[in-house]
């Protein structure tokens, strides 16, 4: 029995794997659920009335997705480079430091100069969060997946001490809380009485330039030809470096505006708890997208599905809501076994001399 | 100066070493995984796994040893799933350890809210009690820090003479080193490179999941979310801080115990004029310098992060 690459994964192979490791997550769940002394049928039809159900369930997921989607569009572009930014967590945070920062009162504009401020100086905070380990990387050769997890720890701790001081709301009542981003600064509802916001739209039309960009510009050839082999991509005279440090500002950057999304389109202020793991999330949408930006939007709305639709099931049905969590961790590892899977076959015979 | 007087009392150094505690059964387990050639980014969710399973083993009435044993197994599954991952089907070790970190947590934190799920103060168990062991505990100094501490910081101390007999003066060791170095080479030997790789992750795993369980069992006397708290990736950075070197892996979790140790007691001190968080930040800051240090002369695994494929050159 040997292991051999597959000649051409086929375009069924690389569509469906994701989607068939995500159906053998939920598939799994189910043990889990049985474990918690629940009955499956009942509870999968609450999971599913909890996402589709009615307009606002719908648009609840639509909201949960926004955020994923700039984060699984930070992990992706930079995996695409075999840069490991596992610090979008953090890069979120100082996003949504520097919408509040700038948008909670130090500036008084209409909000057609004050939205595109925030979100380039929300996105330039995150993009600068990413420049230090990056720096680091290139320069000192320190690993970026240790050094972007720890400033996870050291942004988070930074939040928590901006908000006991300098961005502390006066009014909070002693909440660590900031002032609420102005009126005008909060980015348009789509939907009246919903809370979806046009940070999706935002989402989306990012997803849209960075999967043209990848697949046709040279930026994208060289951010391509670096994530598949540095070694040769430096022999043929693509700087490295500047190539990884440019995407590190990237994903940064988007990491960044999924943080001034929360913040300006959703919440309307900070407190520590904004994130519950956007950037770790982002990973896992990432991976499930094959680290295609478009695919980055789908799996965003499958994992957003989860769980919103696992929180209205735990809700009526009494099971914790860590099992949103338990089935997308599942979805990871099913993905990675899939795309094995995809790439390669497991043979019985040696293989016959000669065939290509 | 107060900070001497820190510097040399008994209760300061026995502090640092129970702080440090963790970190060395976590560093301990993360080197012999690198050794092998994987790294095991699954250690913060090992960690939770270990305090978990061994807090609810002895919940469940299986006694502190039995607790400990529970937690090791459980390390070991998910170092087997990552192992499993990592080496012959030779999937991204990032990825599949964050895969399992998320996994672990999850099915830790699911577990824990399923067993118990309307309690809002966690149940206390029994935890290890300090050993008092005649003559040794009282030495002067010696014996308030290192020999008054409770029996799983024994342990740990006891595993950095025995990784480090192990790696260095047994035969599996030397094949240990060699699969993380030059996997062709130790499978022209006929030994199964995917086994020992797989071997020392489970085995690595398994010490990571005990630094949890001592969350747990010693520190703490109960289970709660988020009580990991970054450690694992703290144990990740010391590796490196170590020269993947047992000895050295024990001095850098003394200096970062003995660093948190300091800020605790400093904090009442200067907590007026500088904000409380900024000692909190202070470990990882400094993890990272010592990575920046450490990582200009850092002689890694040679096949770190590449997997190797059996009849493939």
């Amino acid at each position: 029995m040997r292991i051999e690459p597959r000649t051409a994964p086929g375009r069924l192979m690389t569509l469906g794997v994701p989607v068939l490791s995500a159906v053998i997550a939920l598939a799994l769940a189910a043990i889990p659920l049985a474990l918690a002394g629940a009955d499956i049928t009942l509870a999968y039809a609450e999971m599913v009335k909890g996402v589709f159900g009615s307009v606002f369930a719908f648009s609840e997921m639509l909201t949960r997705a926004t955020p994923l989607m700039f984060t699984g569009l930070a992990a992706a572009l930079a995996f695409r480079a075999k840069l490991w930014n596992i610090g979008a967590e953090g890069q979120l945070y100082l996003g949504a430091m520097a919408a509040v920062a700038i948008g909670a009162g130090a500036v008084d504009i209409p909000g057609i100069f004050l939205i595109p401020l925030i979100i380039i100086l929300g996105a330039a905070a995150g993009a600068a969060g990413m420049a230090v380990p990056a720096l680091l990387k290139t320069r000192f050769g320190a690993d970026e997946v240790v050094t972007t997890l720890l400033l996870n720890f050291i942004i988070l701790i930074f939040v928590q001490m901006m908000l006991e001081g300098a961005l502390k709301d006066p009014m909070s009542l002693g909440w660590p809380q900031s002032a609420p981003v102005l009126d005008q600064g909060m980015l348009p509802q789509l939907m009246p009485r919903m809370r979806v916001h046009s940070g999706l739209i935002l989402a989306l039309v990012l997803a849209g330039i960075a999967q043209f960009m990848l697949a046709r510009s040279v930026w994208g050839f060289r951010l391509r030809a670096v994530g598949e082999n540095a070694a040769a991509a430096r022999h043929a005279g693509i700087g490295v470096n500047r190539s990884l440090f440019g995407v590190a500002i990237l994903s940064g950057g988007l990491a960044g505006l999924a943080g001034v999304s929360e913040v300006a389109g959703l919440k309307g202020y900070l407190t520590a708890d904004l994130s519950p793991g956007f950037g770790y999330t982002g990973i896992v949408v990432a991976m499930l997208a094959g680290l295609s930006p478009v695919g980055v939007v789908i799996s965003a709305l499958f994992i957003a599905s989860v769980f919103v639709g696992a929180d209205s099931m735990s809700r009526a049905m009494g099971v914790s809501s860590y099992l949103a969590d338990l089935v997308v961790s599942m979805s990871l590892l099913c993905v990675l076994i899939g795309g094995f899977v995809a790439r390669y076959r497991i043979t019985r015979s040696t293989p016959t001399v000669g065939a290509a | 100066m107060d900070i001497l007087q820190i510097l040399l009392s008994e209760s300061f150094w026995a502090a640092s070493l129970r702080i440090a505690t963790p970190l060395i059964f976590g560093v301990l387990g993360a080197l012999l995984c690198e050794k092998s050639g994987v790294l095991n980014l699954g250690i913060e969710g090992i960690f939770a796994a270990g305090a978990m399973c061994g807090w609810m083993a002895v919940w469940l009435g299986a006694g502190l040893w039995g607790g400990v044993l529970i937690a090791a197994l459980a390390g070991a599954f998910f170092g087997l799933i990552h192992g499993i991952l990592t080496v012959p089907l030779g999937l991204s070790q990032h990825v599949s350890g964050l895969g399992v970190t998320l996994f672990a947590t999850s099915l830790s934190y699911f577990t824990y809210r399923t067993a118990l799920p309307n309690v809002s103060s966690p149940p206390r168990i029994e935890p290890f009690r300090a050993l008092d062991i005649p003559l040794l505990s009282d030495l002067p100094f010696l014996g308030p820090v290192v020999f008054q501490q409770t029996a799983l910081t024994m342990l740990a101390l006891g595993l950095v003479g025995l990784v480090w007999y192990v790696l260095n003066r047994t035969a599996l060791g030397v094949a240990l080193q060699a699969v993380g170095d030059n996997p062709d080479s130790v499978d022209a030997q006929g030994l199964s490179v995917y086994g020992l790789r797989i071997g020392a992750v489970m085995a690595g795993s398994a010490l990571m999941a005990l630094g949890g369980a001592f969350l747990t069992m010693s520190a703490f006397d109960a289970f709660f979310f988020g009580m990991v708290n970054g450690r694992g990736w703290i144990c990740i950075a010391l590796v490196i801080f170590a020269s993947w070197k047992p000895g050295k892996a024990l001095l850098g979790a003394l200096l970062f115990g003995a660093f948190d140790a300091l800020q605790v007691r400093l904090q009442t001190e200067v907590g007026a004029m500088v904000p409380g968080q900024v000692f909190l930040m202070a470990p990882y800051v400094l993890s990272i310098f010592a990575l920046v240090i450490a990582a200009r002369k850092a002689e890694y695994p040679r096949a770190l992060l590449t997997p190797w494929f059996k009849g493939q050159r």
